[in-house]
């Protein structure tokens, strides 16, 4: 194999490039924004708390998500739950974002400034985007 | 993360095949994991649906139900009128008797059920081929017969489209939000590339409701447990004669018809 | 020996830019598949699996084919198939390929390809045709490498290659088996619920595969050193005889139960596909041309005195192809859904993109054929033993 190694390296590079988008990301944390807390609803909670408390969900909201998405749609358990005083559904659209109806100044901000792009908006609604 | 029942079943399944124990329990029970009730004995719990064919005279009644189904889901209507009709997405419709029940027509009905049009949904199957195909569980049944689609983990395949026998099921060709005649917020709609049926309507049982469609069809559908003896899905079909969609096929379809005899002419 | 294929004639290359363009044509198509959705292919709600699935299944088949080299000189020891083994476990390795991305293409949430290992589901016969189909590739690249790099040096094969080698043969068996058991087991879809689905793919495959063989060292002779012999190529085109006689025989076992049963679901498929079914007739031009190309490919191959002139085998081998690539590619994934499950006919033909994505798929499998076999006949030219044995 005269070549043989510089092909390989040149493969190797190849595929280093071709998935840097994926691991480009890796390691960087949300850099300082501001998500917007003030909704309607969240300024009239009891009490000012999220599903889990803040600095969890700050990291590990898509996992409560897939929890619940597992539990809703695969077992059937869809019981409501009291968060804050009021009554929610284990729900994106009819949970998270009936306290956090602000999308774009809220789940968005973050996002954008650490490059991820949840696809869930392809199939949840979002009251904001003026669809209904 | 700790291992749970459920995932703990799965490997443990796996690995059965791999020592080749139980594979056919694996190979040939539709869900790996949930499903030891089908005909060996009757599981607690079987939704079902009977519809009564006497009670559906007009237009309006067929079209009130379906309405009331695809307008709640974000079924997107629109598609066969504004793109194509090959991509049509459905999840209750009607047709004719013989497209129905294409191997119990025959040229000597009366008239008017040659005539007559039937509603056609999920038959949520007790034994369903569509889940015993999916290679990623993202079609799966429920301990209360439900056969559900999990358009998360769907990798639009097709393979249960083509493993339904009764054309139950569509696949979204085209953005569906493009086709929405009207939009309700509360649901999600879908995406391309994934296939989406009738849920029976899962999300209004949790919350008490019955289905939508029966709900509109003054009494023409009843929805109920087939497991109880007392549900009024029980007293129906022990009153009256009812026929299920390709019985000869061994998937145990949970819609029921009541065809009637000459006063369903309508 | 990848670098083999960095350098090469000017006709070598003008065959990779016309194979690298067909790609890009290709690729471009399936950007916007990917972004306009399967709609913009002829399938439909009623005819949900088309073009994609049904080249997936017939490249299976070709695959699978390698295996008839594989036995007679491995098992066997039939030496003469010693130079031509080589062409066959690579076009295993292009077609498995092509097969790998007509499901890919095929697919309507591709990004979530991992969900088949993720959620693995022993129920689902997709999930094993993808596990054997990935094995039935990593084999193939494994065996053929490794043994053409211990001829590049003069060596035996390693030790380790035979058994491998041995595993590849009920390997084949079994890409095409589980990929007939794709169809062979769906309720309510008369035309695929036989038996003898698995036989037929296997006698099909047989016949297909070991045909284009014979064409692809024809060619390769014709524009290379390399030679893969006479007597080889003969006792492929037997082996294609005997395959194609048993894949017509299997046939006539279908439409003898179909007709004489009376069934109409049973005959339905036959009819739409032969004569037409309610008016509706688009592929009865397309499975005649089929059925009478088989005829004259048998009446060729049969008797030896016709088939042992190399120019007829030739013809046969093309017929043999044209025939089986339509019977298999077309009429019998389209036939089993029709009619629908509703006993209507929707027809279904291939649109302007999914053809290109189809080229497209073929080109990448031929690129790689190309790149493999060119490292094949270099490393045979430069020692000399490309020429046809004495
Ligand atoms: C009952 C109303 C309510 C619901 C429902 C709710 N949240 Fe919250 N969420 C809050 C409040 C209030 C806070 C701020 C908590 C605090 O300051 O301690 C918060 C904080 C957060 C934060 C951290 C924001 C920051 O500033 O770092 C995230 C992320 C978040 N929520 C996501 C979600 C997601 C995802 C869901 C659905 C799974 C959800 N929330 C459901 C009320 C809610
Ligand atoms: C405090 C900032 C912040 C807020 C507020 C926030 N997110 Fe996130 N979200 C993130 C970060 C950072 C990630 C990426 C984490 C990673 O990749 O590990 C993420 C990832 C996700 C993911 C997983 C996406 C993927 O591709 O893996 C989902 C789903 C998600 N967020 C939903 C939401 C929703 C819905 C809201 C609003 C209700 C929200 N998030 C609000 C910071 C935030
Ligand atoms: C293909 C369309 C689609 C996509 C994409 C999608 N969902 Fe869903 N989702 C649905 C549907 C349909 C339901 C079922 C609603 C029901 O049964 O009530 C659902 C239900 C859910 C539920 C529980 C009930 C509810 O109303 O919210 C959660 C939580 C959820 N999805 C989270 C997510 C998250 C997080 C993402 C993105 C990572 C996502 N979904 C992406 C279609 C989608």
């Amino acid at each position: 194999m005269y070549n043989g190694g510089k092909i390989i390296a040149g493969l190797i590079i190849f595929f280093g490039l071709v998935t840097f988008p994926f691991y480009s990301n890796f390691g960087k944390t949300a850099n300082k924004v501001t998500p917007k807390l003030d909704t309607p609803v969240i300024n009239q909670l009891e009490k000012k708390e999220c599903v889990k408390p803040k600095e969890y969900m700050r990291t590990e909201h898509m996992k409560v998500l897939d929890e619940w998405r597992d539990e809703v749609v695969r077992e059937g358990k869809r019981d409501k739950m009291i968060v804050g005083g009021i009554e929610i559904e284990k729900s994106l659209q009819n949970g998270c974002l009936k306290c956090h109806s602000n999308v774009k100044t809220f789940c968005d901000v973050c996002h954008t400034s650490s490059g991820v792009k949840p696809y869930c908006w392809d199939c949840h609604f979002i009251k904001e985007e003026g669809l209904l | 993360m700790s291992i749970d029942r459920r995932k703990f079943l799965k490997l443990a399944g796996l690995a059965g095949v791999g020592l080749g124990l139980s594979t056919s329990d694996l190979l040939f029970k539709g869900d790996a994991v949930a499903s030891s009730s089908h005909s060996k004995a009757m599981a607690k719990e079987r939704l079902a649906m009977v519809i009564d064919m006497r009670k559906f005279r007009t237009e309006e009644d067929y079209k009130r139900v379906i309405d009331a189904c695809h307008s709640i889901h974000n079924v997107p209507t629109l598609i066969a009128e504004k793109n194509n009709p090959k991509n049509e997405v459905k999840w209750i419709w009607k047709d004719s008797y013989e497209h129905t029940f294409p191997d119990q027509s025959d040229d000597f009905h009366p008239e008017a059920l040659k005539e007559k049009s039937f509603l056609l949904l999920c038959n949520h199957c007790d034994n369903p081929p569509c889940v015993r195909v999916c290679p990623t569980k993202a079609t799966f049944k429920r301990e209360d017969g439900l056969v559900i689609q999990d358009p998360h983990r769907c990798i639009g395949c097709r393979f249960c489209m083509a493993g339904c026998p009764y054309g139950s099921r569509s696949f979204n060709w085209v953005d569906p939000r493009l086709y929405l005649e009207k939009t309700d917020p509360a649901y999600p709609t879908r995406t391309m590339g994934v296939v989406e049926k009738c849920t029976f309507c899962v999300e209004r049982l949790a919350k008490g409701l019955g289905p939508a469609c029966a709900e509109q069809s003054n009494g023409g559908m009843v929805f109920g447990n087939l497991s109880d003896p007392n549900s009024e899905v029980r007293k129906l079909l022990a009153s009256n004669y009812a026929i299920r969609r390709k019985p000869s096929l061994g998937t145990l379809p949970s819609v029921f018809y009541i065809i009637g005899g000459d006063e369903n002419a309508g | 020996m990848l670098d083999k294929a960095l350098t090469g004639s000017k006709r070598y290359w003008t065959l990779v830019f016309i194979l690298l363009s067909l790609i890009g044509a290709g690729t471009l198509a399936y950007l916007y598949q990917f972004k306009n959705g399967l709609g913009v292919t002829g399938m439909s709600r009623d005819v949900s699996w088309g073009f994609y699935i049904s080249q997936f299944t017939f490249l299976v088949g070709v695959a699978a084919s390698a295996v008839m080299l594989v036995i007679p000189y491995y098992l066997h020891n039939y030496k003469k198939f010693g130079k031509i083994v080589i062409l066959g476990e690579f076009l295993a390795v292009g077609a498995v390929t092509m097969c790998l991305l007509f499901i890919v293409v095929d697919m309507g949430q591709p990004m979530r390809m991992l969900n088949v290992i993720l959620h693995p589901t022993p129920n689902s016969i997709l999930f094993w045709d993808a596990t054997v189909l990935n094995g039935y590739l990593f084999l193939n690249i494994v065996i053929g490498w490794a043994t053409l790099h211990a001829e590049k040096k003069g060596l035996p094969p390693a030790g380790w290659v035979k058994p491998l080698i041995y595993l590849s043969i009920p390997w084949a068996v079994s890409i095409h088996t589980v990929t007939a058991f794709l169809y062979a087991g769906l309720p309510g879809r008369h035309f695929w619920l036989t038996a003898i689905m698995a036989a037929r793919f296997l006698a099909s495959a047989f016949a297909a595969g070991p045909a284009l063989l014979i064409i692809l060292a024809l060619i390769v002779r014709k524009y290379s050193k390399f030679d893969a012999g006479n007597e080889a190529i003969q006792s492929i085109g037997k082996i294609v005889a005997y395959a194609m006689t048993a894949n017509v025989f299997f046939i006539i076992l279908e439409l003898f139960t179909a007709f004489y049963s009376q069934i109409p679901g049973h005959m339905h498929a036959f009819q739409y596909l032969f004569v037409g079914l309610e008016g509706h007739s688009k592929l009865v031009p397309l499975m005649w041309t089929s059925a009478i190309l088989a005829v004259v490919a048998l009446v060729m191959l049969i008797p030896p005195s016709i088939r042992n002139k190399e120019s007829n085998l030739v013809v046969a081998c093309v017929a043999v192809f044209i025939s089986l690539w339509i019977d298999k590619g077309f009429g019998l994934v389209i036939g089993g859904f029709v009619p629908n499950p509703f006993d209507g006919v929707t027809e279904y033909w291939p649109t302007l993109p999914e053809t290109l994505i189809t080229l497209g798929v073929w080109a990448t499998g031929f690129l790689v054929l190309t790149i493999l076999y060119k490292v094949a006949i270099s490393v045979r030219e430069e020692l000399g033993t490309a020429g046809a044995e004495k």
